[in-house]
């Protein structure tokens, strides 16, 4: 332990410990802007910094571990005037019309200046205006916002392994931005939307598509019907003032329905459809010789990533299409022909963690009628937390409804999906006693759950044993894909989820995300998993009756119509 | 008043001959050192108390030491002759009079710290100083006093050359990792200091040119003697880049101690045309401005930090009075600003808001107000950017508010606020 006194109170922290640490964890808060905990150190900012007796310049309290003997004080006259002169020397280059900006009220740099005290700028602005980035349906890139301080850089490099943003051009006129070019579509960005997770601003943000929510709602001639992902249940109510973790699944239906939604359906439905469609899909490829391994496609983050970077390894992707979009396929069929509605008198809206969601709905692909998108319109949890704040409801006090039929009835297979592990424990649940005709004794596969980067276990099936892998995070992702890519990878099937945690981390969820909520939602999701009836896609009665009524069988001619896709090489030159 | 202790041989031999280098005592110290015991040398450049002639002024044996300690199969010796900021022109002058001094000294340091191969980073502009580093090199390596088994024993060291793109920071140790390593230079946080984690994460020591060619000088001579030339604290001999309004510029060698007004008017002959003194700026773009009445400040690297700089890379600019205090900061901050890595705040955002604040003092437009805001600026930057750069820029702006002060007051409009 080391002894050291800040602000004159006597501390005792471990070793190598840094002064920020070491000041938060003994309730003194130090102000910080580029800092973000689970990421690299980016030290630039300089908001942090605090004076060390014996020290001519300050310290940057995020990087200088403590020592023996230090003596700091964080909040000396000198450190309150720099912190204060480079807060304003950040906003007198920066887009400051915080009531246009959708950060507001949400953005770092503003509750900075609040605690502050800044209330005029000594400083002349000297923003000059550069074009903002619309190029793509998922992520708005605003560099007007942008106050350098890399946390995106560092997310896509360090944790997806992707290097879309750099660091761009010298002193005033740098710039965050696509490293060869001036927007993200002219580079392999994923659409992931991790940058715009940890963007303390409002300079990467998503493709903020509320309004256009709004207006079918309250169109006549429009039947509305929205669509809830697994991994939003466990994370919406920590933007609306409950705890992290906090189950909210009967709120957010009843929430739905006052927006004017006509249907409120669950995508865990489709889950359950997706594991046994790509469950038997695997089964064919296991005996019929077909490519292997199968690597799965429910996260249109990876297959942005595997079209663009890894064309040469899309047979090995499964054909499903996501449960999302095997939806969207269902709703404009299956259901308009239920309601007698044409399809173009249908909306369908999705509420997802993701923002690769927005891109994936507008793919060509995903017409079933050939005219109308299958999903209308994508909105992140974030957003859908906006309107229910629009609104203007307590969430916390809402009573709670089920979802609609047919599309109601899930497992609990379906309701693991959000968390990293949790398509291939759905699959391997279904796989085994479709395979091997006797039930599975433990049916929580341990291994392949938690946030290690790459997880592996190994199931006997028919009397063989096979190898099975899990990633999230795509630098994680990367090592397995390069297995196949060269053709060593000893696996026959892996799960690939493009966000930290899998979908519960995903780019679109409510701001702050560190491993901490990661880990509270994803134990949220496993106990939603223990609490349902059913817990196996296959037991599940509305798959059995989609099937009956309208698919006919996995794999079938409807099914492959409508459930299932292809993939084709998008590679950047 | 000069002592050639490191540059002797500058004008006198063909920097080209390798022969000539030998004949005047090239490549004895490097004997020497490959029979000494490793630690032996390092103790002779601690007895010596050489400090880094690149700005900083760091005690090198403590940044050997550092090297020597780390153990592992790579570690590297680089030579920083990025030479970037207006006013020095000494690293050149060595270069391209006594290129083998420097190899001297690079294969003395990697012995000692086993060290196992060498960059020498030259400044992009300095072309021929690059073709004499060039042959140079080759001639070294055909002598064997670089390669596989220097002069026959069983150490091992070679250096390559790497030419900056043109970029002042690049000069900063961590941007010069990067821009070796590929990348755009930019400094990184520290610690970890280079010389455990630096050049391609390998352990790195990073001299300045000049520091360099000290070592076979502390070498022959041995270290205790070496450490009575000069001043107590800060020993030995600094080349001086002497420039501006003066009539014999150029490069002096002289013992830590001399008086800067000795080094104007007795070896720099006075200022140029009959003109009289306004100023002179020391260290270069980022050293302070000093007025007339204290130039008989003896030159030492503990009286130039009193400065709240470090820069004691050894320039000194005569600056006559026909000069305007402010065009000159001005022409220094807008250096600075296009010079700036930009990825710190106070550096990136800094220099613009100075720029706009000096204009203001130009057209006698500012207020009192704008003195306090320039002056907390200057400040802040100085104590909160990231690298030296940020650190060191407003070196000017703050010395000049200290010593000019009645100028900038004479700019401001007082009747405003
Ligand atoms: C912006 C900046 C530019 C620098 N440029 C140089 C340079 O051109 N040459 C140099 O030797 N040191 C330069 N330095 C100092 C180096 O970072 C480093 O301290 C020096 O190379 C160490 O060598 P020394 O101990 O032998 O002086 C620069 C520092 C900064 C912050
Ligand atoms: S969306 Fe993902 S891949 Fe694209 S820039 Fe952001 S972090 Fe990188
Ligand atoms: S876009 Fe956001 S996260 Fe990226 S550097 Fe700018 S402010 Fe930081
Ligand atoms: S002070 Fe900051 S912006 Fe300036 S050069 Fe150094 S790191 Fe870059």
């Amino acid at each position: 332990m080391i002894q050291l006194k800040i602000n004159n109170i006597e501390l005792s922290v471990p070793e190598k410990t840094t002064i920020l640490n070491a000041a938060r964890m003994n309730n003194i808060n130090i102000p910080t802007l580029c800092y973000y905990p689970d990421l690299g150190l980016q030290s630039d900012c300089r908001i942090c910094v605090v004076e060390i007796d014996g020290q001519k310049g300050l310290a940057t309290s995020c990087s200088t571990k403590v020592r023996e003997g230090m003596v700091v004080k964080t909040n000396s006259p000198r450190v309150l005037n720099a912190r204060k002169t480079i807060t304003e020397l950040i906003l007198s280059n920066h887009d400051a019309n915080c009531t246009a900006c959708p950060k507001n009220l949400k953005c770092e740099l503003q509750s900075l200046a609040n605690k502050l005290g800044i209330d005029q700028n000594r400083f002349e602005p000297v923003l000059r205006v550069k074009p903002i980035d619309t190029s793509n349906p998922s992520l708005i890139r605003n560099p007007n916002r942008c106050i350098k301080c890399g946390r995106c850089i560092d997310v896509c490099k360090n944790v997806q392994g992707m290097n879309v943003l750099e660091l761009m051009g010298r002193g005033h006129d740098a710039e965050i931005t696509p490293a060869y070019g001036r927007f993200l579509s002219d580079e392999s960005c994923t659409y992931c939307g991790q940058c715009a997770s940890v963007c303390p601003v409002g300079a990467i943000i998503e493709n903020d598509e509320t309004d256009r929510v709004w207006k079918q709602l309250h169109d006549k001639d429009k039947t509305t019907i929205v669509q809830v992902a697994p991994a939003v249940r466990v994370s919406l109510g920590e933007a609306l003032g409950l705890p992290i973790g906090s189950i909210v699944t009967g709120k957010l239906v009843t929430a739905l329905k006052l927006l004017g939604f006509h249907y409120v359906f669950d995508t865990d439905f489709t889950a359950d459809l997706t594991i046994i469609e790509e469950g038997h899909e695997l089964l064919h490829r296991v005996t019929n010789n077909g490519v292997l391994p199968m690597i799965t496609s429910c996260c249109p983050g990876w297959i942005n990533y595997a079209e663009q970077r890894y064309p040469s390894i899309l047979s090995h992707i499964s054909t499903c299409k996501s449960p999302q979009q095997m939806f969207g396929a269902l709703a404009k069929t299956y259901f308009t022909k239920i309601i007698q509605k044409e399809p173009k008198d249908v909306i369908v809206v999705s509420i997802m963690p993701c923002t690769a969601k927005k891109y994936e709905a507008k793919r060509d692909e995903m017409k079933s009628d050939g005219i109308h998108q299958d999903v209308d319109i994508v909105l992140t949890t974030r957003e859908l937390s906006k309107m229910l704040d629009q609104m203007g409801v307590d969430f916390a006090k809402l009573d709670e409804t089920p979802f609609d039929n047919p599309f109601g009835i899930t497992t609990g297979a379906a309701a693991i999906f959000g968390a990293t592990g949790g398509v291939m424990e759905a699959a391997l649940r279904t796989v085994y006693e479709v395979v091997n005709h006797q039930p599975l004794e433990s049916i929580e596969l341990t291994e392949v759950r938690g946030l290690d980067g790459i997880k592996e276990t190994s199931v006997e099936l028919g009397g063989n044993v096979y190898r099975f892998a899990v990633a999230h995070s795509l630098s994680n992702a990367k090592t397995l894909v390069d297995q196949v890519s060269n053709g060593t990878s000893p696996y026959t099937f892996i799960e690939i989820m493009c966000c930290p945690g899998g979908c519960i981390g995903g780019g679109g969820q409510p701001y702050g995300t560190i491993q901490k909520t990661r880990r509270d939602r994803i134990e949220a999701t496993y106990l939603l998993d223990q609490s349902m009836p059913l817990r196996k896609s296959h037991e599940s009665p509305a798959v059995k009756e989609i099937y009956r009524a309208f698919l006919g069988e996995p794999l079938g001619e409807l099914s492959h119509k409508l459930l299932h896709t292809h993939y084709h090489s998008r590679q950047h030159t | 008043m000069e002592r050639k202790l490191i540059s002797a041989r500058c004008g006198v031999i063909n920097p080209l001959s390798i022969d000539d280098y030998i004949k005047t005592g090239g490549y004895v110290a490097l004997r020497k050192a490959l029979r000494m015991e490793r630690i032996e040398i390092l103790e002779e450049i601690s007895d010596s108390k050489l400090r880094g002639r690149g700005g900083a002024g760091f005690l090198t044996s403590t940044k050997m030491m550092g090297l020597a300690k780390e153990s592992g199969p790579m570690k590297y010796i680089v030579c920083n002759a990025d030479e970037g900021e207006p006013g020095n022109f000494k690293d050149r002058f060595l270069i391209e009079n006594d290129p083998h001094q420097i190899i001297e000294g690079m294969a003395i340091i990697a012995f000692a710290t086993r060290a196992n191969h060498g960059y020498i980073y030259v400044r992009g502009e300095y072309d021929h100083a690059i073709e004499v580093l060039q042959w140079t090199l080759l001639e070294a390596r055909k002598h064997k006093f670089l390669g596989n088994n220097i002069m026959d024993s069983d150490f091992s060291f070679d250096i390559e050359l790497r030419s900056g793109a043109g970029s002042y920071v690049c000069g900063e140790e961590f941007a010069l990792i990067e821009s070796i390593e590929g990348k755009p230079g930019r400094t990184r946080v520290k610690p970890p200091f280079p010389t455990s984690i630096g050049l391609f994460g390998k352990p790195t020591l990073i001299q300045n040119v000049e520091t360099l060619v000290n070592i076979p000088a502390i070498l022959t001579m041995g270290g205790k003697a070496y450490s009575k030339i000069g001043m107590p604290n800060c020993t030995g001999t600094k080349l001086i880049s002497l420039s501006g309004n003066v009539k014999n510029k150029g490069v002096y060698e002289i013992p830590f101690g001399i008086s800067i007004r000795k080094v104007i008017f007795e070896l720099g002959g006075g200022i140029e045309n009959n003109k009289k003194l306004k100023m002179v700026q020391l260290g270069g773009a980022c050293g302070p401005f000093i007025p007339e009445y204290m130039l008989d400040m003896l030159i030492d690297y503990e009286r130039f930090e009193e400065f709240e700089s470090k820069t004691g890379a050894g320039a000194i600019i005569v600056v006559d009075d026909r000069f305007d205090l402010f065009d000159l900061m001005l022409r220094v901050v807008r250096f600075f600003e296009h010079e700036s890595c930009g990825k710190c705040t106070p550096c990136r955002e800094g220099h613009a808001q100075l720029v706009i604040l000096l204009q203001k003092f130009i057209d006698k437009k500012a207020s009192m107000k704008d003195l306090i805001s320039i002056e907390s600026l200057a400040r802040v930057m100085h104590q909160t950017a990231l690298c030296g750069l940020g650190q060191s820029s407003p070196t000017a702006i703050i010395s000049t508010l200290r010593y000019f002060r009645d100028e900038y007051i004479d700019r401001c409009d007082i009747w405003t606020n």
